[in-house]
């Protein structure tokens, strides 16, 4: 595959776009937050709680009186680090097994795909309550068992990449040059494997924003005060008939952030493969 | 009946199901929660916690403990609760039938509407249906789906006073009738109390409509997909060159082969459905299997937090496994 | 245009939109057939096949398909809704394809799929279609006992090739249309599909395009050739007439094939003929 055709028709895709630029922007907020926040995500003021809008806080307060604003800023954290957790994770075991398998065949590869077909087989949101009930609350817990079940895809995509190229001329020429063994699956296998991965590791983020802001919002997430955003839905929840905007904002932000990977996954499917949809 | 095809299937159902009991054994056992300590309390002597322990069988090496514990789960002996004092499967057996209750209408909702819309979005690709569908399953795979019950609530209860509220019942019928089945719908149509089962159902509409919305999307897309494969090929043309017209072939032609993956995508849709459950439930005060989670997890109710793990999760693997057995089965190409 | 011509095309043409790009896979070209057995040859990319399923207007987007003039029994096929195509397909005109196992629908047996053949055409009674059916699988040489029941991918190659004609050939069509029917067949097999259809035709005195990338075979099969390069027809003649024809990418095509004759002998390649030279185009009325 042709780098330079892809990048070309990646820029060209709107969703594509759209979806790296929301991603960035969240990225960099979560990151500057402590510099962009009005106010400290902590900062209680009973006196002042529950209240709309205003200039003062321009998303208004929750029910201890801190700013909505600032927690939501603050809330991209918890998020994103775990997200990045379980992908630092699943992805290098994912691929590492899949080019394994893929690259010695035989009974390797059947028993490596064994257990991925099983591991594959298994909930994710299930599991991931379990984990966290029975290991204890907490981003770690939750991204053993994600990660746990999330490595399957990789190995998949990259076991079929690896077996295709392993007949292929074009390793047959780089094992003629003597790279062989890590050099090999470094250089040569491994590239090849990102493009199917990139797609996959978008949809994978979405559906970890999802889960872990589900974990968030049934209180087994971070521990209060902790700004994140599932747990402010939950937080909103109980006053939702009233002051409905603490619990829909935060919501809106995990939309917003999961919708942007999802564009991203669309945008790469139609960079790779204009005949789609 | 291509009799190794159903072996390898089964043993790997098998293997798949021997793979969760493995990890959920090893969560219980890897769990920093002594179940000693929570049986006796806090105050009991080191010769109890010991005792205690030897009875719960914890000092056997691991291979034993697991052999052991396999075979009270044949047995259907999952253990006893500790917030409810019942046997967790005695437990689960009240609550599950309203999980799946709310599940199944979902996926029904999902599938009939789903499939349908699939049908005329390959019937004219790349038209506004298409693109309606496909922004569709963006934004079902976007949205938590407990912020939207919670903001469908807010709305269509609070404000708009359209449906039933929190709870499968109104508090009027709540202790009036008498909960058999399990099933809400049953329960309070057998029971003959005038206006339950409208309230039962009022109260369904929005859960089982957000359930199924969620789902929408998926089954939507991913049948169009399969359909849209069909499409390109050698035997459709044919087809046409029958003289079968657009509506005859995808219905008589293109659906059938593509048959195969719709049901494998509705099973797909439903196993995530049961997932799904459980939080609607939460968010929705409805009695099921995911509020005795949920429960169960504040109050490190190991027991049941297993049990009710075990249940969603078998239930999950046996729908995908068994369809997928099925369908391939079916298949005139590969099967009988 | 003599009485009893079948399908008569006066310049068509096919061509490819891709965003601002058009390419010309067909360009102008012009033929009639009458009851009789005419073969279009060429190699692949000539614009044969593409041919075959315009004339039973079965391109789609991003396909364009222009013609003067698109005549079959004296109605126009040009200016058909959809609906009157559905009409004409399969009951005036049939196509078979190359490879019978995949061109059936695979999830459904074969009585079904003939028995629907009818159905979409004829409004006949149930015992009326089976005594077709059978009539039909007898004339292509299947025993109806055997096949109705199967599914294509339980039938040989060769039974699969005749299935399709039946189906095809039931509604008792005026013209067929047979794209490269015996490519996907063994060398055995290929003669006996061939005298198939040359007997079905001749029989319900019907008219047939042949579709082939091999002169040899059609010349032995067929009254009249044209021969297609690169969208345009390039020589049209007799079958009796080609082994001497003046036209150099015919002559080229004839000797393509190893035979006793070029044994030792470096083969010819269409590369080594220059397209631009010797075009020919013959109206035939």
């Amino acid at each position: 595959m042709n780098v330079n055709r892809f990048a070309g028709r990646w820029r060209r895709s709107l969703a594509a776009l759209i979806g790296s630029g929301v991603v960035s922007i969240t990225i960099v907020a979560a990151l500057a937050a402590p510099w962009i926040a009005p106010r400290d995500p902590l900062a209680q003021d009973i006196g002042n709680r529950l209240q709309p809008a205003s200039v003062e806080h321009p998303l208004g307060t929750d029910g201890l009186g801190r700013d909505v604003l600032s927690r939501m800023i603050y809330g991209a954290r918890p998020t994103l680090g775990l997200a990045a957790l379980v992908v630092a994770l699943m992805v290098p075991i994912g691929l590492t097994l899949g080019i394994v398998s893929g690259y010695y065949g035989g009974w390797i590869e059947r028993a490596l795909m064994g257990v991925t077909n099983i591991a594959m087989s298994l909930p994710q949101l299930i599991l991931a309550l379990a984990f966290v009930g029975l290991l204890g609350p907490g981003l770690l817990n939750a991204m053993l068992a994600l990660a746990l079940t999330g490595w399957p895809a990789y190995a998949r995509l990259a076991r079929a990449e690896t077996a295709r190229l392993r007949r292929s001329d074009y390793v047959a020429a780089a094992e003629m040059q003597g790279i062989v063994g890590l050099r090999l699956w470094w250089g040569h296998l491994l590239p090849a494997c990102i493009p199917a991965m990139q797609i996959r590791l978008a949809l994978d983020v979405a559906s970890i924003i999802l889960i872990a802001s589900a974990l968030g919002f049934l209180g087994l997430g971070v521990r209060p005060p902790t700004a994140e955003w599932g747990m402010m839905v939950a937080e909103g929840s109980k006053v939702v008939f009233d002051q409905w905007w603490i619990a829909a904002v935060p919501g809106v932000a995990i939309l917003i952030l999961s919708l942007a990977f999802n564009l991203l996954a669309d945008g790469l499917r139609d960079a790779t493969d204009p005949r789609h949809g | 009946m291509p009799v190794h095809r159903l072996v390898t299937g089964v043993s790997s159902l098998s293997l798949t199901l021997a793979g969760l009991l493995l990890i959920t054994f090893g969560l219980s056992r890897l769990s920093p929660v002594d179940p000693a300590l929570q049986l006796l309390g806090d105050h009991a002597s080191a010769d109890s916690y010991a005792e205690m322990r030897r009875t719960l069988g914890l000092d056997a090496p691991w291979p034993v403990q697991f052999g052991r514990y396999a075979q009270r789960l044949a047995h259907g002996d999952l253990g006893t609760s500790l917030s409810t004092g019942e046997r967790v499967s005695d437990d689960l057996r009240r609550v599950f039938p309203a999980t799946i209750e709310l599940a199944t209408l979902a996926l029904s909702v999902s599938t009939l509407v789903g499939v349908p819309l699939a049908l005329l979005a390959a019937w004219r690709p790349r038209g506004t249906l298409d693109a309606a569908v496909r922004a569709l399953t963006l934004a079902g795979n976007s949205v938590p789906i407990y912020w939207l019950g919670l903001l469908a609530l807010y709305l269509f209860y609070a404000h708009w006073r359209l449906v039933g509220g929190p709870g499968r019942l109104d508090d009027a019928f709540e202790y009036t009738i008498e909960m058999r089945t399990g099933s809400v719908l049953l329960d309070t149509w057998r029971s003959g109390v005038p206006g339950a089962f409208a309230d039962a159902v009022s109260h369904l509409i929005l859960p089982v409509l957000i359930l199924g919305a969620y789902a929408l999307g998926n089954v939507t897309r991913l049948s169009r997909a399969a359909l849209l494969n069909e499409s390109g090929k050698e035997y459709v043309m044919l087809a046409r060159a029958k003289g079968a017209t657009d509506v005859r072939v995808l219905l008589g032609h293109i659906l059938p082969n593509a048959a195969g993956i719709i049901v494998t995508v509705v099973a797909l849709a439903y196993a995530n459905l049961l997932e799904g459950a459980v939080l609607i439930e939460t968010v929705f005060a409805r009695p099921g299997l995911g509020r005795y989670l949920t429960t169960a997890l504040f109050a490190a109710d190991t027991p049941a937090i297993l049990g009710g793990t075990l249940v969603i999760g078998v239930s999950f693997i046996l729908i995908n496994g068994v369809t997928d057995l099925i369908v391939n089965l079916l298949d005139p190409r590969t099967g009988a | 245009m003599a009485e009893d011509t079948l399908l008569s095309v006066r310049r068509l043409s096919i061509r490819v939109r891709k965003g601002r790009e058009v390419r010309t896979l067909v360009d102008s070209i012009s033929f009639d057939i009458q009851p009789e057995r005419v073969a279009l040859v060429g190699e692949s990319g000539s614009g044969k096949s593409v041919t075959a399923r315009a004339l039973l207007g079965l391109l789609r987007q991003p396909l364009e398909v222009h013609a003067e003039r698109l005549q079959f029994d004296g109605r126009d096929l040009g200016t058909l809704t959809p609906a009157e195509w559905a009409k004409e397909r399969g009951a005036s005109l049939a196509l078979v394809v190359q490879d019978p196992r995949h061109a059936l629908n695979p999830v459904l047996r074969l009585g079904r799929q003939l028995d629907e053949a009818i159905r979409i055409h004829q409004p006949i009674g149930a015992a009326e279609r089976r005594r077709r059916i059978a009539g039909m699988l007898d004339a292509v040489g299947l025993s109806a006992a055997r096949v109705l029941g199967l599914y294509p991918h339980q039938l040989s190659g060769g039974m699969a090739q005749r299935a399709m004609l039946a189906m095809m050939l039931i509604n008792g069509p005026r013209l067929l249309i047979a794209d490269e029917p015996t490519s996907a067949l063994d060398a055995e097999l290929r003669e006996q599909a061939l005298e198939l259809i040359s007997a079905l035709v001749d029989g319900r005195r019907m008219g047939l395009l042949l579709i082939s990338h091999d002169l040899r075979q059609v010349a032995r099969y067929c009254d009249r050739v044209l021969v297609m390069h690169r969208g345009r027809i390039v020589d049209a003649r007799p079958a009796a007439e080609l082994a001497d024809s003046p036209h150099p990418y015919t002559r080229l095509l004839w000797s393509c094939k190893p035979s006793a004759a070029t044994r030792g002998t470096l083969l010819p390649t269409p590369a080594d003929w220059d397209a631009e030279t010797g075009d020919a185009e013959q109206d035939l009325q």
